[in-house]
């Protein structure tokens, strides 16, 4: 078969909602998308751990502190599946490390704002794992086989993370003048930056046409924000809090909410590496990995010591 | 430095419950066999997902080629009288 037939017989097989599998025939762009996508969403999972854990040791009861610790774990285990899912496209695990550690791999620039307070935690699981949702749902439709089961397993788990992130600012925004004060602070902080996790508007993103043909993704990225807006809002009348957009309104005609313009300079300048944690998440990164080498260095060391005395006895 | 790029690939297969067979569910890399078990264990069952756990060495499965499918599949099917919606039975017959 040439090449042009093996693209046809490609799309056809895409459009017939057949998955694509690790061995099967793919164009070098459609692995090469993949390989990027799925490798940042498993940065962004690994790297969205370090927000959180920035509060794991000062949890305000020993309850929520086990819960942000599984939590958390959860997160890790997400990377660990959509690495390995990125792994059967032919990329090593060391190298999508190595892209990440070096700068070259984007993560999701939500996780390059600071964790201030107790609320934020609260925020980032209701919002920020939240949005993360809407995105995921979507993509368990992909059309690479491997990718779409991790979204399942991820799906499953997400839920909790939501929840537990409502939980504490309801809990909050229940309590004393100033524990309201503090989770509606914290909403402020993270609203736009969750509904810039969507990504730039199907107009001006590069990618969106092309992956959609694929059916890598399954949703734009402005479908996905308005689905995101339309479910949150509801939630926020619940909490008793604002969301700090002055334009967010109910439009009886499109059955939406229209919302405000986000301010795409503060992403781009995120994007680009100057957000106010960008270089801490990186040192951070690498630290762990390096501060973790002699763990590796250990296993590799024993699981050889053992094989040598199974020969020899 | 050390990196565990000398640890192999493991596919994790897990049985939810005893008597029932395994599924697998993905895949880890683990220095060995002990530890691929216990990373397994750790990333794939945290919410009691399964009461048996296999782990196999990614280069010991070898699978079937999906361009040769239709070669590969064709003895089962033009067999459909392997299923027994084949037969019709006459109406005197209440139940087999
Ligand atoms: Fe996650
Ligand atoms: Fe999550």
């Amino acid at each position: 078969m040439d090449d042009k037939e093996l693209q046809n017989r490609f799309q056809a097989q895409v459009d017939a909602e057949i998955k694509i599998e690790p061995k099967d025939w793919m164009p070098d762009a459609y692995r090469k998308t993949l390989i990027r996508q799925m490798s940042q969403h498993a940065h962004s999972e690994i790297v969205g751990m370090l927000p959180e854990g920035n509060w794991v040791t000062r949890a305000p009861t020993l309850k929520r502190k086990a819960i942000l610790l599984a939590k958390i774990q959860d997160e890790g285990g997400h990377g660990l599946y959509l690495y390995s899912a990125a792994e059967t496209l032919g990329i090593s695990r060391e190298e999508m490390i190595e892209a990440l550690h070096s700068g070259k791999a984007k993560y999701s620039s939500v996780f390059n704002y600071p964790t201030l307070n107790w609320a934020d935690i609260g925020a980032i699981g209701w919002l920020v794992d939240g949005a993360a949702i809407m995105n995921q749902v979507a993509l368990m439709r992909t059309s690479y086989g491997p990718y779409s089961r991790g979204m399942v397993r991820i799906c499953k788990e997400e839920s909790f993370h939501q929840r537990q992130g409502f939980d504490i600012l309801y809990t909050l925004s229940r309590g004393s003048a100033e524990q309201k004060a503090m989770a509606q602070d914290a909403l402020n902080r993270w609203w736009w930056p969750s509904i810039m996790m969507f990504g730039p508007h199907d107009s001006e993103s590069t990618h969106s046409s092309q992956s959609m043909k694929w059916k890598i993704k399954r949703k734009s990225n402005d479908e996905l924000r308005q689905d995101f807006i339309d479910a949150t809002v509801p939630q926020a009348e619940v909490l008793g809090l604002s969301l700090p957009d002055p334009e967010l309104k109910w439009n009886e005609e499109r059955q939406h909410y229209d919302f405000g313009e986000i301010n795409w300079e503060e992403f781009w300048s995120v994007v680009k590496g100057n957000g106010p944690c960008n270089r801490e998440r990186l040192a951070a990164r690498r630290k762990a990995y390096d501060e973790g080498a002699w763990v590796r260095e250990a296993a590799s060391a024993y699981a050889k010591k053992k094989k040598e005395q199974t020969i020899a006895g | 430095m050390s990196t565990n790029q000398d640890w192999p690939l493991w596919e994790v297969f897990i049985a939810a419950k005893r008597g029932l067979s395994h599924k697998h569910v993905g895949s880890l890399h683990a220095a060995d066999s002990e530890m691929a078990l216990e990373n397994a264990r750790d990333v794939y069952t945290r919410r009691k997902e399964g009461e048996s756990l296999w782990v196999v060495q990614s280069k010991y499965i070898f699978a079937s080629n999906p361009e040769e499918n239709d070669a590969f599949f064709e003895p089962a099917k033009n067999k459909v009288y392997r299923h027994p919606t084949f037969y019709e039975l006459p109406d005197e017959v209440k139940k087999m």
